[in-house]
């Protein structure tokens, strides 16, 4: 077991991509390195556990990417996704280090496979780790402890120690007993607070009860708050998370990527009144994929349901939970405890404004509606087959963008804007530098696996000083 | 909990509950699809929707238990959609080989298969010691034979060929019958294609996905290794050799009428000794893999069957050579009876215990490489 008791010249707060990151490149940089990962060693890793590929920038094909993918394609990628809210020398700064950290995983016993089926849109861009996220972890972990990394789990960093932007100790509580664990530079790589539902309330009241949490019910913001608190300067949006629709019968935390549903635009999304609310037509993929769980976070009890028929039934990849099925449309209202009338109506509206075209799911075809609102601009076509299908849907939280604002060197800042002495940030906790709003798949892992390196990286040289 | 209770779990006709968790667990798996690289499980189940009873039976059949997915997963005990690929499938592994066997009223026998076969395997060789007192004197039991024919003079050569002959012939006959019902119940009416054959022989016999998507097989930890495929490989060739032996043996014999025993530096005897090590080597590196193997993975109240297989190759080899080494001296007779006891349970019982493992398994690559090969062009 870690021992809490000595020094260490490296302490990592957190135990996913970002903490192992920093962890290896510290003690491959000479430094003795104690990480603090809360989670029991199952649940370790927090939502790395949930991932699947990481975006680097690359100027060829390799074994498993399917072509080249530039920096200032990545750069405009990530200004599009962002909409401009973005760091740009830090994204810049970024992106050039992601091209090497393309080849520093493997060297770490991280693993790549070509794409996974049906993802064939991010063969080029992102790699895929042999086996997900956790495989990608488990690689890391066992990197670590041969290296000689101490890793104490089921280990929380409960209380912090900060002298005027200077990390003196941190107190780690381990199996009920309370540790001051003290270190010559510290790394702070555990999350954002998607799971603290009361720091959700402040922002999205009450309707935060009904969000259910995708990835570890670990991320609840203690550190970044403490940091905050203590003088650390903040940045990216407090009140913003990111959240997709996903179905509502997923467990509160932890469902992860099999509770996701992406066949809004094989249908009509209504909400408990079984009224439509939002163009189901409006984006291509995964654009329309970010944008339904903050839609349906502002309906009623933050519940709707994606209704569709027999036509469409096979037309997308097979989720979780099947969905719930009716010979007609009255009898599909009954079983969702919608009003049969109103759902009728509202899909004889629908099936009414329909005009002919010719349906395709990969382009923005020329199937839409007329004189309804809201209109289904592309891929309408008329619910009427029998049997009727219908998925419930609530927001399912990633993550949120309140971040410590770091430098190049991902040492944090103070709010009065000097550098810290001796504290590091990487993953999540940060993310919100360069991810001001938006997402695009594998970004999560770039600004963890990056930052995560420069940060033990600069740590351990910050502790030999 | 029940199957229907869990994450994942569909309304459908199944055989048993077993087979009605491994839909749930193929439902969830086909939702993720992280492991896809792992094996060749993951792509198959990527070719369907559903799940009937034959195609969860031939995705059994394909998965070798490397464990990568199982360690790989973040939905894997204890969380709470509780997916543990490699041991419901070792389950429906096993009771698929009940499902086919042939005649169906052996199937009791994969019950309590390693108390039935250690019953088979004692009445086998009473019965040759019984066989050899019955016919001689106690002066040929307990004597010294030596040169041509040595053996034969305790069981006439002819007897020997006829009745093994017979024994092997009916093993061929039920696993045939086995795999014909498994063929056809894995949904494949069409013809066999020889490429599919060849995919199958080379993946079979290297052990392609036994090796965790290519850092190895996971067994007692969390670090992989390549152990279960070296002694897997020397017990698989380890029992080729000595079946090769055997066959030039009997070549030998009706072919250029010479009469074993055969001289150490003959083919025969090469071809048994070096098989007959990889038989004593293979049989017990799997059998400590196994106990050292993490239980959470393995079909525990099964694992009878397993170390009775294993148990049999064992003391085929063992029995052989020791026959080997003591043949001038007056323990021949005994350790004769003892072997040719042996080998006969081995092949009596080789359609109703784990040796049935490899055809299936085999049978299901010949599958995948076919459906494979339709499905991606490959």
């Amino acid at each position: 077991m870690a021992d809490l008791t000595k020094k260490y010249d490296v302490l990592v707060a957190g135990g996913g991509n970002a903490a192992l990151c920093a962890a290896i490149a510290a003690r491959r940089a000479g430094s003795s390195v104690l990480v603090c990962e809360m989670a029991t060693k199952f649940y370790r890793g927090g939502n790395t556990r949930h991932t699947r590929n990481i975006r680097c920038a690359h100027d060829a094909a390799t074994e498993t990417l399917s072509g080249p993918y530039p920096e200032d394609e990545f750069f405009k990628d990530l200004l599009q996704v962002t909409q401009g809210h973005t760091d740009e020398v830090l994204a810049r700064h970024m992106i050039a280090e992601s091209k090497t950290v393309l080849d520093w995983l493997p060297q770490q016993g991280v693993r790549y496979q070509p794409s996974l089926g049906g993802t064939l849109s991010l063969g080029r861009t992102n790699s895929f780790f042999l086996g997900g996220g956790r495989s990608m972890l488990n690689a890391l972990y066992l990197t670590a402890e041969d290296l000689g990394v101490e890793i104490a789990y089921d280990a929380e960093v409960v209380d912090l120690d900060i002298d005027n932007g200077m990390f003196l100790s941190a107190t780690v509580q381990r199996g009920g007993e309370r540790h001051v664990v003290r270190a010559a530079t510290f790394v702070a790589a555990c999350g954002g607070f998607e799971s603290n539902i009361e720091w959700l309330k402040q922002y999205w009241g009450p309707a935060a009860d009904n969000f259910l949490i995708r990835g570890t019910p670990h991320n609840r913001g203690t550190v970044l708050k403490m940091l905050l608190d203590r003088g650390v300067q903040e940045t990216g949006d407090p009140t913003q998370c990111h959240a997709v629709a996903i179905d509502a019968r997923a467990p509160k935390y932890d469902g992860g990527i099999i509770t996701r549903l992406d066949c809004v635009v094989f249908g009509i999304v209504v909400n408990k009144h079984a009224q439509r609310f939002y163009d189901e037509g409006e984006e291509i993929w995964p654009k329309r994929y970010a944008i339904w769980g903050r839609l349906v976070a502002q309906q009623p009890d933050q519940i709707a349901y994606i209704i569709f028929d027999a036509s469409s039934l096979k037309l997308f990849m097979p989720s979780l939970y099947p969905p719930i099925e009716a010979a007609s449309i009255r009898e599909l209202a009954g079983k969702l405890t919608l009003d049969p009338e109103t759902l009728e109506a509202t899909v004889n509206g629908f099936n009414a404004a329909v005009r002919p075209g010719t349906f395709d799911d990969t382009i923005l075809d020329d199937c839409r509606t007329e004189g309804i609102a809201p209109p289904k601009s592309h891929w309408a076509r008329r619910i009427e087959t029998a049997p009727y299908y219908a998925y419930p849907v609530r927001p399912g939280i990633t993550f949120t963008y309140l971040a410590t604002k770091v430098n190049r060197e991902a040492r944090m800042l103070m709010s009065d804007g000097r550098l810290s002495a001796n504290m590091f940030a990487a993953g999540e906790v940060m993310a919100g530098n360069v991810l001001g709003r938006g997402y695009a798949a594998g970004m999560g892992m770039t600004i963890g696996s990056v930052f995560g390196r420069i940060a033990g990286r600069e740590a351990a040289a910050n502790a030999r000083n | 909990m029940l199957a229907t209770e869990k994450a994942g779990a569909r309304p459908g006709n199944h055989a048993t509950a077993l087979l009605a968790e491994a839909d749930r667990l193929m439902t969830v798996c086909n939702s993720c699809r992280y492991c896809e690289g792992l094996c060749a499980v993951f792509p198959a189940m990527e070719m369907r929707r559903a799940f009937p009873d034959g195609d969860l039976n031939y995705l059994a059949n394909l998965c070798h238990g490397c464990g990568a997915c199982y360690v790989d997963c973040q939905f894997s005990p204890p969380h709470e959609f509780d997916v543990n690929v490699p041991r419901v499938l070792a389950q429906v592994r096993n009771e698929s080989y009940r499902a086919y066997v042939w005649p169906a009223a052996c199937g009791p026998m994969f019950a309590r298969n390693g108390l039935a076969i250690s019953i088979v395997a004692s009445l086998s060789v009473a019965a040759f010691i019984l066989g050899f007192a019955a016919w001689h004197d106690a002066s040929v039991i307990f004597g010294t034979h030596t040169g041509p024919g040595a053996f034969y003079r305790l069981m006439p050569h002819n007897a020997m060929a006829w009745l093994f002959g017979l024994v092997f012939l009916y093993a061929i006959v039920a696993l045939a019958m086995g795999v014909r019902a498994f063929w056809r119940d894995i949904g494949d009416p069409v013809r066999l294609e020889p490429g599919a054959l060849w995919q199958a022989m080379r993946d079979a016999g290297t052990l392609r996905y036994l090796d965790g998507g290519g850092i190895g097989c996971y067994n007692h930890d969390e670090r992989p290794n390549d152990r279960r495929q070296f002694y897997h490989h020397m017990t698989f060739y380890g029992f080729a050799l000595c079946f090769a032996s055997t066959c030039v043996a009997t070549l030998y014999h009706y072919g250029l009428s010479r009469e074993a025993p055969y001289p150490w530096w003959d083919l025969p005897v090469v071809l048994g000794t070096v098989g007959g090590i990889g038989l004593i080597f293979g049989p017990l590196g799997l059998m400590i893999a196994k106990l050292r193997r993490d239980s959470v993975m393995v079909d525990e109240p099964r694992l009878g069957m397993d170390f009775a297989f294993l148990a049999m190759l064992f003391a085929t080899s063992l029995t052989g050579l020791l026959l080997l080494v003591l043949r001038a001296t007056p323990a021949m007779p005994l350790l004769l009876a003892l072997h040719l006891g042996v080998v006969f349970a081995l092949f009596l019982t080789m359609p109703y215990g784990k040796f049935v493992h490899g055809i299936y398994r085999f049978v299901a690559l010949v599958r995948y490489a076919k459906e494979h090969k339709a499905f991606t062009g490959k």
